[in-house]
């Protein structure tokens, strides 16, 4: 302890809070748009239906959408020594969402960083097979918390075949790499005719190619309803996405 | 009860100060808590005193200073300096549970009395704050 400076004894915590989680998988994809909630939300949920324990941790805090994907409308927590997370659909879920409803929430850099330390030290995740973190888009402060803070964390990228994401997840996937966090593969979400830009990318960059979500002009229709998006083509790719 | 949680994250965090400097027992800690949480300070120092220290020898016997720190806000479009009472933040209710659990999420719920603007820094007061402890053979530090 350094003499004279206060301390946040939040980070002290984080380690005995996730003691029970086998898996710690972000859901990341550096450039917005490209499906990360509903491929984390979805992905909960398949891995839910084949009888896994799952947690599902919304970290787009400004911008939350788990709870949309999955039809919850309140997730208010039970308290009791920590928070326990809402569960739903078998699904151990947090989102800011659950306290502030419809509100906006606008935070700058050390807010957001602030409120995954107060949510990493106080939620009982309790014995999950998987947490799924859906990350923010960009390579900002959320994402390198994450990164430093669990340094069990695996990552699944998503993609598709526009060029500029192409360009965004190359250079992500160049800072995972040189950060050492395991990336667990590449997975191209919204596929389009012959693409197979993921696909090269993944090839060129070395890591697994984790197969293409084709563009589902009637999933818009499914979020909010579980029994639709359990009969979706993304459901269906994510089934056995992730591999033991 | 999520003190609890927020207590046992101030003892890990006070034998963690402690391997670092050596002790081999804490005889004191020092703790801020900000007024933003709203923590119940009843329950904050049971869990401290009666529940916890039973994790680790070194904190047996171990005594708490607990002081309270007002919350201060500084809005980032006009400088405006304000408290809680100022903010508009409903102290019962939803709000005032949700910023209890989170105090970032203030950032929802209170505006600038000045300007109305969300846009703030909360520059004191926020939360719990390990401020030193104090050891055995070893002078103060924190």
């Amino acid at each position: 302890m350094n003499p004279g400076k206060s301390i946040d004894p939040r980070s002290f915590a984080i380690d005995d809070r996730l003691t029970g989680v086998s898996r710690i998988v972000g859901v990341s994809g550096s450039k917005g748009g490209v499906g990360r909630s509903v491929v984390s939300s979805t992905l909960a949920l398949a891995l839910a239906d084949q009888g896994k324990r799952v947690g599902l941790f919304d970290l787009d805090f400004t911008s939350p959408s788990d709870h949309v994907v999955l039809g919850v409308r309140r997730g208010f927590p039970d308290e009791e020594f920590g928070i326990d997370p809402h569960v739903v659909h078998g699904i151990h879920m947090v989102s800011v969402a659950f306290f502030t409803g419809d509100t906006a929430v606008p935070l700058r850099g050390d807010a957001a960083t602030s409120t995954l330390l107060e949510l990493l030290a106080i939620t009982r995740w309790g014995d999950l097979d998987v947490l799924v973190l859906d990350m923010p888009p960009g390579l900002g402060d959320t994402n390198l918390d994450v990164i430093q803070l669990l340094p069990r964390l695996e990552l699944l990228l998503v993609g598709n075949g526009s060029r500029v994401v192409i360009d965004s997840v190359r250079r992500a996937l160049d800072l995972f790499t040189e950060l050492h966090v395991p990336t667990i593969g590449l997975l191209e979400n919204m596929h389009r005719g012959n693409e197979r830009a993921v696909e090269l990318l993944a090839v060129a960059a070395g890591v697994p190619f984790l197969g293409s979500i084709p563009y589902d002009q009637d999933l818009e229709d499914a979020l909010g309803d579980v029994d639709r998006l359990r009969s979706s083509a993304v459901y269906s790719a994510l089934e056995n996405v992730l591999p033991a | 009860m999520h003190e609890l949680a927020l207590a046992d994250s101030v003892l890990k965090a006070a034998l963690s100060a402690a391997d670092d400097a050596g002790m081999d027992r804490i005889d004191r800690i020092v703790v801020k808590i900000g007024e933003l949480q709203q923590i119940e300070r009843e329950l904050f120092e049971f869990s401290l005193t009666t529940v916890l220290p039973a994790m680790d020898a070194r904190l047996a016997g171990v005594k708490f200073d607990l002081s309270e720190e007002l919350v201060r806000f500084e809005c980032r479009s006009c400088g405006t300096d304000y408290g809680r009472d100022e903010a508009g933040i409903e102290s019962d209710g939803d709000q005032g549970e949700a910023i209890h659990f989170i105090p970032e999420l203030s950032h929802a719920f209170a505006r600038c009395p000045s300007c109305g603007s969300p846009d703030f820094e909360i520059r004191a007061g926020r939360g719990i704050t390990l401020e030193r402890i104090v050891g055995s053979g070893e002078d103060e530090s924190g």
